[in-house]
């Protein structure tokens, strides 16, 4: 009998915590489950949180990546929470950037961010543009 | 060398160090001013116990010879390098002492010419070797000194400021190459970690210049930061720098990047839900004081 991840469900949304060194075959699994889950219960959000993964290696990078791609084609916003430094270090030097995958700090923070879905970083860009530091206190 | 001819050679040195001294002293005056500076009695001490330990090299058994006399050169060559000698100088501490001792071997030897031949290319060989020893010590000394200094520079100049809540900042100064990239992004990652920061500027106003590869480098550093679930904002890009990031065609991505510290700052406090706000009119604070 093979370990399974659970997944929890937290109203709307699944809660994934991976607490065991992430092999292959699990992280495959993980995929099969949560994408069944997800189509089963409806949920809008996922959220993984890998606080506890130490080690990773270029495979369970895409799959992180695929499982976020499908959770997206399933309509569930999915957050990945509580990277390690060491781990994002790795994922980036394997050229692993997860673009689309969002990410937050802790399983807090990625929980309000699945609450109230955040303003585009782009638009806070564009918005600091038309004011400066005077402009704001006028308006106090 | 026969050790008939060293034993002789050792006690010609026994007798006649007086002379020697005296003499090799005067050649190294004559040498002129030297940039390090040392005092005359350390420098007769010096050449006294060079002239002692040559001697006993002279006369010791080729297993050991010279251990003592080259640890010897090696702290005179060292502490020379720190007090500012150069190489030459050191060398010619060590070449200056051929004149004297040939005066004195071709008195000795004379008669023999043959001997004096033999005699002198011994010694001749192993003074310069000597000589060479103290220019290798010194450069080893300053390469120690760069590497030191190096490894400080890693440290000291990747320091990661917390600005406000959850807003972090990363000034960076000097030319980022893969090295300094390691130690910069592990630092902020672990900061972020540490501070629980989700929003973190990088500061290149002491950057240089930026060529693709100070780009891709920052690029990864931010990307890592987002992967982690913190936010990165690319801030004091001089006109020069925008210039050549464009003409090079690197690509940015969706980085916010702001030409200042302050600009940057502004957009990491709205992300925050925060605001500066004036309390007092212009100039209240400070005409009060």
């Amino acid at each position: 009998m093979m370990d399974r991840i659970p997944i929890l469900r937290m109203g709307q949304f699944l809660l994934v915590t991976i607490q065991v060194d992430m092999h292959d075959r699990l992280a495959l699994a993980l995929q099969d489950d949560l994408t069944t889950k997800i189509s089963e219960t409806g949920a809008t959000g996922v959220l993984i949180d890998i606080s506890s993964l130490e080690i990773v290696d270029s495979f369970i990078g895409r799959m992180v990546a695929n499982i976020s791609a499908m959770s997206k084609i399933l309509d569930a916003q999915t957050v990945i929470v509580g990277m390690q430094p060491a781990v994002a270090i790795t994922l980036v030097e394997l050229g692993l950037s997860l673009p689309g995958v969002r990410t937050a700090l802790d399983v807090e923070r990625g929980m309000a961010l699945l609450q109230n879905p955040r303003v585009n970083m782009t638009s806070y860009a564009q918005a600091g543009d038309e004011e400066n530091f005077d402009d704001s206190d006028n308006q106090n | 060398m026969n050790n008939d001819l060293k034993a002789r050679i050792a006690s010609l040195l026994e007798e006649q160090q007086e002379m020697l001294l005296s003499e090799w002293a005067q050649e190294l005056q004559a040498q002129g001013r030297q940039q390090g500076a040392i005092s005359d009695k350390d420098l007769k001490q010096q050449c006294k116990e060079f002239l002692t330990l040559f001697r006993d090299a002279v006369q010791g058994e080729e297993g050991g010879k010279g251990e003592n006399l080259r640890n010897m050169l090696g702290n005179l060559a060292r502490s020379r390098a720190e007090n500012g000698f150069t190489p030459t100088e050191t060398a010619t501490f060590v070449f200056s002492f051929k004149k004297p001792l040939y005066t004195v071997l071709h008195k000795e030897f004379s008669k023999d010419s043959n001997t004096l031949i033999e005699v002198i290319w011994g010694v001749n060989q192993s003074l310069d070797r000597l000589g060479l020893y103290t220019t290798e010590v010194t450069q080893s000394a300053r390469e120690e000194v760069i590497r030191r200094q190096q490894q400080d520079m890693l440290e000291l100049s990747t320091p990661v400021v917390s600005l406000a809540e959850g807003i972090l900042a990363l000034p960076l100064i000097g030319t980022l190459d893969s090295a300094r990239t390691q130690v910069v992004m592990e630092s902020l990652l672990q900061t972020i970690v540490t501070t629980g920061s989700t929003v973190a500027i990088i500061d290149i106003t002491g950057v240089p210049t930026v060529d693709t590869l100070v780009a891709q480098h920052l690029l990864k550093t931010v990307t890592a930061a987002r992967l982690m679930g913190a936010d990165c904002i690319i801030s004091g890009i001089r006109p020069q720098i925008a210039q050549t990031i464009v003409h090079l065609g690197v690509e940015l991505g969706n980085v916010i990047t702001k030409a200042t510290l302050a600009s940057a700052f502004k957009i990491a406090l709205d992300m925050q839900g925060m605001k500066i706000s004036r309390v007092a009119p212009v100039g209240a604070m400070t005409s009060k004081a």
